[in-house]
């Protein structure tokens, strides 16, 4: 944000300020009460042991250098990251598929349209339940169908090595939210631009690449970070799909540890191993982590991203 | 993204444009439309085939669910499932819950966000567009960021346990749905606030009486997405509900599984119970949350 000239507030921006203040009021507090201060609070804990009873004791760095070698930690990254590398771009692509099948001139594109949107806001620990039966290695419908195309069945949810594309392909359910984004950035694409494309030839596949795609960088760009941000914080197809707890309250992870996500292993940490003080130091690296990536794509998208008038 | 969806799921249909369905002009025209209509029939397949799957397996006995291949209609329909599933399961219990934590929900982002998103769209004030940007970029925070702190926080205020920690923040705003607010404001003339404040009301007066009685597609936009992401919410509970007596659908049928062994039949009769409602919504409410989302897009 470019800062403006200074100059003093007038008599009349005083009276908005207050008259705004009031209205604004509730986010402020919200904001504060619950983003900033848990944010102070867990970088202090961050520094802390702490199992949340009784008081937190200095921990210098511990938290921090047991994280470094903490296997458990880096396998959960590498999870996350797998998954999130998988799922972002492969959503994004779907949502624009999805985009253009919904913008097509048919009479019956109503109905298309709601089947594609409808699942994304369907709770998604009903739509994973949904999933556990269809991959089901026993008598489920997926295994089946391949089958029929003479593909060898997958166990999907018991082999470590198709858990973490099960729950890609979960997540591809919700593409119809971004698609309809998307379905607004086509629709405002000028026919003009088509019309004249079309009569000096191009064909649709040339139009596609030539216009209609870098008119929808912004929205491609808004999808990848956002995509990526709630990449990161996967957890509840992974808990569900894990089947929570064994016996003795601690809870699955599926075969080596192969849903063990990052936000997954906090959440152990602080509510099964009451370790709030390390919880907290993962909290604030996710923090960091998602701020550097957000940023990393911004700058990567000065590349390739095309802005109105530029 | 088609990422998993997690709370902050809201509307990412806010920019639903309702343009005219004919139009002359249109990416990826191909000529045959039976070709077209062929592969959409063919995804929309894909996307309805988990919703078919659900009430196919809901109403199949358990014998039947679990011979290979799996048969796409069940032999005779086992309606008993649903009786079964709200017995076997302590469904009631957990539906109350549900319906209680989805009710103070949505009544606490009816009131918070349309009131936040007024200040920030029919007042003028300096740094507003400022601060309007960190509401923005909050949108960006993961919110397991702020699990652990806010357990501690919310433990030391003796609100775990209670639906208070899940309810009480929807009272100070969503970014999502401040957005949503907001544009939709943005887009209704200023001169309608400037004539009621000549006839002498209070900001806050125009406000009610003008302005949100003129944006109630909006309001209701909001309502039902702040409905839908309630009904579907897992990790707040998740976190801060203890005793089976208080969890909702999402905690209670999840824990219930594993401790008592519930067949896939019962499991996908519940899940079938708890899609309904929401599908429901969307076929009722389709048209009109639509209209309400395309004016909320039509400025800025």
């Amino acid at each position: 944000m470019i800062a403006a000239p200074r100059r003093r507030l007038s008599a009349e921006d005083w009276r908005n300020l207050r008259t705004a203040l009031p209205f604004i009021a509730p986010w402020i507090v919200g904001f504060l009460a619950f983003t900033v201060y848990p944010i102070v609070y867990s970088l202090y804990l961050s520094f802390t042991h702490y199992s949340g009873f009784g008081d937190a004791t200095p921990a210098g760095l511990d938290n921090f250098k047991h994280m470094a070698e903490d296997p458990l930690f880096w396998q959960s990254l590498g999870n996350t990251m797998y998954y999130t590398a998988l799922a972002v771009p492969i959503g994004v692509v779907v949502a624009i598929a999805l985009a253009l099948m919904m913008n097509q001139n048919l009479r019956e594109v109503a109905f298309y349209r709601a089947a594609f949107y409808l699942p994304s806001i369907l709770p998604l620990f009903a739509l994973t339940f949904i999933f556990i039966v269809l991959l089901n290695p026993g008598f489920g419908l997926v295994d089946y169908l391949l089958e029929l195309i003479h593909i060898p069945a997958v166990n999907w949810l018991g082999d470590a090595h198709w858990t973490k594309i099960s729950v890609v392909m979960l997540a591809q359910l919700g593409a119809g939210g971004p698609a309809l984004i998307f379905l607004a950035a086509l629709r405002a694409v000028p026919g003009e631009l088509y019309e004249a494309a079309r009569l000096e030839g191009a064909g649709a596949l040339r139009r596609f690449w030539k216009i209609t795609v870098p008119l929808i960088t912004p929205v491609i760009l808004f999808d990848l970070i956002y995509g990526t941000i709630l990449g990161v914080q996967i957890f509840t197809p992974a808990f569900v799909l894990a089947g929570g707890t064994s016996g003795g309250g601690a809870y699955t992870t599926g075969p080596d540890n192969s849903l063990l996500f990052y936000v997954y292993y906090l959440y152990k940490n602080a509510f099964q191993y009451s370790d709030m003080g390390y919880a907290s130091a993962m909290a604030w690296v996710l923090f960091i982590m998602s701020i550097v990536l957000s940023f990393a794509i911004m700058r990567w998208s000065r590349q390739w991203v095309h802005y109105e008038g530029a | 993204m088609a990422v998993a969806r997690e709370p902050a799921e809201a509307p990412p249909a806010l920019a639903v444009a309702r343009a005219p369905v004919s139009r002359p002009e249109r990416p990826l025209r191909i000529p045959d439309t039976l070709l077209v209509r062929i592969g959409l029939i063919i995804a929309a397949a894909i996307f309805i085939l988990p919703f078919y799957w659900m009430a196919n397996s809901a109403l199949k006995t358990i014998q039947e669910l679990s011979v290979f291949p799996p048969t796409f209609i069940p032999h005779s329909p086992a309606w008993r499932n649903f009786y079964d599933a709200v017995t076997y399961i302590p469904f009631g219990t957990f539906l109350l819950n549900s319906v209680i934590i989805t009710t103070g929900v949505t009544i606490g982002a009816a009131i918070s966000n349309p009131l936040i998103a007024y200040g920030f769209s029919r007042i003028r004030w300096p740094g507003r567009e400022f601060v309007f940007g960190i509401v923005m970029a909050s949108i960006f925070l993961p919110f397991p960021v702020l699990i652990v702190a806010l357990f501690d926080i919310f433990a030391k205020l003796q609100w775990v346990g209670t639906f208070y920690p899940i309810i009480v923040p929807a009272f100070f705003g969503n970014p999502f749905f401040i957005f949503l607010m907001r544009q939709y404001f943005l887009g209704l003339p200023m001169e309608i606030s400037e004539q009621a404040r000549i006839d002498g009301a209070n900001e806050f007066q125009v406000f009610l009486r003008v302005i949100l009685p003129l944006a109630k597609p909006a309001v209701a936009v909001v309502i039902i997405f702040a409905a839908v992401q309630a009904w579907g919410e897992f990790l707040t509970p998740l976190i801060f509900l203890q005793d089976e007596s208080t969890y909702p659908l999402s905690i209670g049928l999840q824990f219930y599984r594993q401790s008592h062994d519930v067949s896939y039949n019962l499991l996908m009769a519940a899940s079938t119970l708890i899609v309904l409602p929401i599908v429901g919504l969307f076929l009722l409410f389709q048209r009109f949350f639509i209209q309400g989302v395309t004016a909320g897009s039509l400025k800025g």
